[in-house]
């Protein structure tokens, strides 16, 4: 079943009197489950046509079907709703709230769903991550590893149909990204999620089952592992 | 749209207040003390209200006064009063015969058991029972026994008839500490007017009568039926309800016009509100694209944000309601010489309930500028943060709350001056000053910018490049602190300028003294009394006194019959008109329409000038048929021309002026107008002249300066007390500014330290940019005041313009200081941080 479908995806950008065409005429489908990869060298688009694809930006022309729902016809709050329903998020930068502590970081996503237990999950998915003991501590108490495991405990709590992660492992050192790469696959198996990746760490992108390369804007070869 | 679930945004703006609670505290801080001034004043205004009307009786003293210039006859309800007591008054000179010393007073000859409500209050306070015993005895209000160190059982001369003080009179019902500075009063009994020879033909005599009746009575209804009699005979009757009236009437005014000023030190408050939460919005930006990206609408985010702006906003509102509460208790003694009733102080729940409302209106209000830029947050700025900051002005919402804002202004300053013209004025003026201080301040910046040399050493640099840092807040600063300079440095100016002016008066051949109520048979005497000394007669100026019979035609019966728009003003066929004859003109006039025409020039026809405001004021035309009443023989004239009058010299100035060669028979009195070398030729001159002759006033321009300075010195003190609210939310937003960009500085004297500048520098860097700041907020406030001054001094008050450049400078250093000051003690604490705790983060 197709969870993600992309069809002559374009962006441009206008930068005073010149236009940027940032993607180009891009197509893809994504299958329910699939783990993928998108990899391309820095500027080629990839930030673009993953933000595109979680809903948070408008394309230019084209259509994205996420979970059956036409996101170029929805509002930006039909969109917010979207995402609250059916996507996560991991980021370089980790974006944790930072008025909040890490169990009220992961709780907010519950919250948003109205689970009456959330507290209760936000907790669990702390303690799969390894921060049970850290749940009252705020974002700035916290190494960059902790905070992408918070980040990561987040992402899974209202149980997406997919996740995006927008280089994930980029702010960290290679032990510490090994180990969250790891807890990304390991919960993604888990959950059954689909996992859509960005990155330009090619070894990370062999991890997962298929890779799409983009250049200039361009898919380059969308190939399975 | 699904309905926004305000238990879980109340929940996440609590969350989000725990990390911010004391910046919030910042933001709302400078509206503090706009509420609390604004509080105290409608607290006082409400307990002012309330005390007038308590106390009207004794602000009356009696049921009802009648009072006109001739003697009150015996009126019908004489028989219905339980009391009635009379009271003559009129100016006169006293003197301190021990002394020689003597001034100008306002003596009341009174004859029974007045005031019927309230008592005169002397010390001793036996000295009215003393007085009112018998026997040549006065009461003599306390600045005038100050003033000649006169004490109990000293002689006091009025006329030809001296008086034993039997006490020093605390304060005259009805009347304020200011007029007791302009004319003390003197009580003497009724009994003994007659044998000072004071009242004479020309002396201008006010006669009052006070009844009581029994209590319970309508006095209203018992007046009804001779209202018109007494209308008739230019008789003035008020009652208890007239007076509460008028005296309600201008201290709500009053209280209006500081509420006014409270209202500016607010907006101030809220110029601050909106630039902190500015800065606050700033911060939060990346935190909203994350709620956005987790599938928060943009409403809901609002929302977060808005509740925490409420909660701090309505902290801020009760802490300046509570503060206000407090502050009124201080503020009978501020305003005691302009109160004619005692005012007592409590808690005016009305006023604390408007106080907070208003507070939580406009934190929300001026909040919600900076706060509308949250709505356009990207999601997508999670992926790339630097598109975070949207800017505002795309939002369309921000015209209403453009427009919120200026309607609230507007309402507000209507709600004050209940007029439309008042309101758009005051709305305009604020926009206008706002705008203009902006102005000034961009102007300075870019000047700075523009001309100072890049060779400049580099901490001077770097100081100034500081200036321009996004969170600095400069602008705002600027508007706020120098809107309460300019407003605290006008009235200093003008002050200044005024009594600067009034001393100007006192040179060359410009006249300083003043005799006045000469009788025809005293005039040789007294002009060879001053011949002799060798002063020079500057003026001597004939007066006679006269009423109006009819313009065109229309007496006063006729006039009472038309209508609003074509009746002439009743006021005009009740005053007494004082008249001068002469040809020409003299140096304080000029003509402005029409010729002096003198008498037998067109037929036997005679032609009088009027003074051209006056005359305009009164719909009067060249030409218009005016026939005076000059003591019982009516006299035709026409209005041949009108005068520009300047009444800013020591000089007699007239209404209405006669030619030569009508009037000269009438019965009149004569004004002496003279110039003495120095003050103890004043003096001197003036005790001869009122030895020999009592009945004559005397003002010499040094009383006079000095009249003047007591009072301004009270206005003033009240109005800076005022203003001090303005400089105050000020420095609050100064302190609120410093604290909140700490954590910049902090970051930015860190990475400085990093790169090898000594702390040395650092803090010479800091306190430069202090420095750069103060100065750019005071000047431009005190620019803002020279020319506010200079407006006011050429075109209200027609003076030349004296800068006074000694006391901006003491202005201007005096703020820069303080801000160094401040800036200081916040940035002990940044030097000494240790770098680690802020290269982690923390904020
Ligand atoms: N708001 C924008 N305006 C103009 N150009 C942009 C904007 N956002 C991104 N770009 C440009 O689009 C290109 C692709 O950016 P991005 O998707 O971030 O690349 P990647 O994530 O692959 O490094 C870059 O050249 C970038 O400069
Ligand atoms: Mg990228």
């Amino acid at each position: 079943m197709t969870i993600l479908s992309i069809k002559n995806l374009s962006k441009t950008y206008q930068s005073g009197s010149r236009k940027l065409t940032v993607l180009d005429q891009v197509n893809f489908d994504i299958n329910s489950g699939e783990t993928i990869a998108i990899v391309g060298p820095s500027g080629s688009g990839k930030t673009t046509l993953l933000g595109l694809c979680a809903g948070l930006d408008s394309s230019s022309t084209g259509s994205v079907v996420l979970n059956g729902k036409a996101l170029e016809s929805l509002s930006e709050d039909q969109r917010a709703a979207v995402r609250s329903q059916d996507v996560g998020f991991i980021f370089q930068n980790f974006q944790l709230l930072p008025t909040l502590t890490a169990l009220e970081n992961v709780m907010v996503p519950l919250e948003l769903k109205k689970r009456k237990d959330a507290r209760a999950k936000a907790m669990e998915l702390l303690e799969k991550v390894g921060l049970k003991d850290r749940a009252t501590h705020y974002p700035t108490q916290l190494s960059g590893g902790e905070q992408q495991r918070v980040s990561i405990a987040r992402a899974f709590a209202n149980e997406p149909k997919i996740l995006f992660a927008d280089e994930p492992t980029g702010n960290l050192d290679t032990e510490t990204g090994e180990m969250i790469e790891k807890l990304i696959f390991d919960l993604n198996t888990e959950k059954g999620t689909t996992l859509v990746l960005v990155t330009h760490d090619l070894e990370l992108a062999g991890k997962t089952q298929r890779i799409i390369h983009i250049k200039g804007g361009k898919i380059q070869e969308d190939a399975n592992a | 749209m699904q309905m926004p679930d305000f238990g879980w945004i109340v929940k996440m703006a609590f969350r989000d207040f725990r990390k911010n609670i004391s910046r919030l505290l910042l933001f709302v801080s400078s509206i503090v003390v706009g509420i609390a001034a604004l509080v105290a004043i409608s607290s006082f205004g409400e307990n002012l209200t309330q005390d007038i009307d308590n106390q009207a009786k004794e602000l009356l003293g009696a049921d009802l006064v009648l009072e006109n210039s001739k003697p009150i006859g015996d009126q019908p309800i004489d028989s219905i009063a339980t009391q009635t007591a009379s009271e003559v008054n009129f100016a006169s000179m006293v003197a301190f015969p021990q002394t020689g010393a003597s001034r100008l007073t306002q003596v009341r000859a009174l004859e029974g058991a007045f005031p019927f409500y309230g008592f005169l209050e002397t010390i001793p306070a036996e000295g009215d029972a003393d007085f009112r015993s018998g026997g040549k005895k006065a009461l003599v209000e306390k600045t005038l026994m100050a003033q000649f160190n006169a004490e109990v059982g000293d002689l006091i001369k009025i006329g030809e008839v001296e008086f034993e003080i039997a006490g020093e009179l605390q304060k005259v019902p009805g009347q304020t500490g200011i007029t007791a500075t302009v004319a003390p009063a003197v009580y003497i009994p009724l009994e003994y007017l007659e044998e000072t020879g004071l009242v004479q033909y020309g002396s201008r005599v006010e006669y009052n009568r006070y009844f009581q009746f029994t209590e319970g009575t309508d006095v209203e209804a018992l007046i009804e039926p001779y209202n018109e009699q007494w209308e008739i005979d230019r008789v003035d009757a008020d009652t208890v309800e007239d007076r509460k009236r008028s005296t309600g009437r201008s201290f709500g005014n009053l209280s209006n016009f500081l509420s006014l000023v409270a209202f500016i030190a607010l907006l101030l408050g809220c110029v601050g509100v909106a630039s902190a939460v500015n800065v606050f919005v700033k911060e939060k930006l990346a935190s909203v694209a994350v709620l956005r990206c987790l599938g928060v609408s943009s409403r809901d985010v609002l929302y977060i944000y808005l509740f925490e702006i409420k909660i701090m906003g309505l902290v801020g509102a009760i802490l300046g309601a509570f503060l206000g509460t407090l502050l009124q208790f201080v503020l009978p003694a501020v305003f005691a010489d302009f109160l004619p009733v005692e005012v007592t102080v409590g808690v005016s729940w009305l006023s604390v309930g408007f106080g907070i409302i208003t507070g939580l209106f406009v934190s929300v209000l001026f909040a919600m500028l900076p706060l509308l830029k949250v709505r356009n947050v990207s999601p997508m700025a999670t992926l790339r943060p630097e598109t975070a900051d949207s800017g505002l002005l795309k939002d369309p919402l921000r015209w209403l709350v453009i427009i919120g804002i200026l309607l609230f202004i507007w309402g507000f300053s209507f709600y004050l001056l209940k007029s439309v013209q008042l309101a758009f004025g005051f709305s305009g003026f604020v926009v206008f000053a706002f705008g203009i201080l902006w102005a000034v301040g961009q102007l300075i910046m870019w000047a700075v910018r523009k001309f100072l040399p890049i060779s400049l050493r580099y901490t001077l640099r770097q100081a100034l490049a500081n200036l321009y840092r996004p969170n600095n807040q400069t602008i705002s600063l600027i508007a706020t602190i120098g809107l309460g300079t300019a407003m605290i440095s006008t009235l200093f100016f003008l002050q200044n300028q005024l009594l600067e002016e009034a001393k100007f008066a006192d040179k060359e051949d410009q006249p300083n003294m003043l005799m006045f109520d000469i009788q025809t048979p005293q005039l040789e005497n007294v002009k060879s009394k001053l011949t002799d000394r060798g002063l020079r007669i500057l003026q001597d100026v004939p007066i006679v006194t006269m009423q109006l019979n009819e313009i065109n035609g229309i007496d006063k019966q006729e006039n009472e019959e038309l209508s609003e728009e074509e009746d002439y003003s009743r006021w005009l066929y009740n005053r007494e008109f004082r008249v001068t004859y002469r040809d020409t003109l003299i140096s304080s006039e000029t003509l402005a329409q029409g010729e002096l025409i003198p008498t037998g020039t067109r037929g036997d026809s005679i032609f009088v000038s009027f003074a051209k405001d006056f005359a305009e004021g009164n719909n009067l035309k060249i030409g218009d048929e005016i026939e005076f009443n000059v003591q019982g023989r009516p006299i035709k004239t026409y209005i041949g021309s009108f005068r520009d009058v300047k009444f800013n010299q020591v000089s007699t100035n007239f209404l209405v002026l006669f030619p030569t060669g009508v009037l000269e028979q009438a019965p009149k009195f004569h004004v002496i107008i003279t110039k003495t070398k120095n003050d103890r030729e004043s003096a001197d001159v003036q005790a001869e002249i009122v030895r020999e002759f009592p009945n004559i006033s005397v003002i010499n321009l040094g009383a006079i300066v000095e009249t003047l300075e007591d009072i301004l010195n009270k206005i003033s003190f009240v109005i800076q007390f005022m203003a001090f609210f303005s400089i105050a939310t000020g420095i609050l937003v100064l302190i609120s500014s410093l604290i909140i960009s700490k954590y910049q500085r902090m970051r930015e004297s860190i990475l400085l330290r990093t790169l090898g500048a000594s702390s040395s520098t650092v803090r010479k860097i800091n306190t430069m940019e202090y420095f750069f700041l103060g100065s750019l907020a005071s000047l431009s406030g005190i620019i803002l005041s020279f020319v506010a001054t200079w407006l006011l001094s050429s075109f209200v008050f027609e003076m030349s313009f004296r800068p006074a450049w000694g006391a901006g400078l003491v202005l201007y250093l005096a703020i820069t200081g303080l801000t160094i000051i401040l800036g200081w003690l916040n940035g002990r604490r940044i030097i000494n941080q240790p770098p680690m705790e802020i290269l982690r983060g923390n904020g």
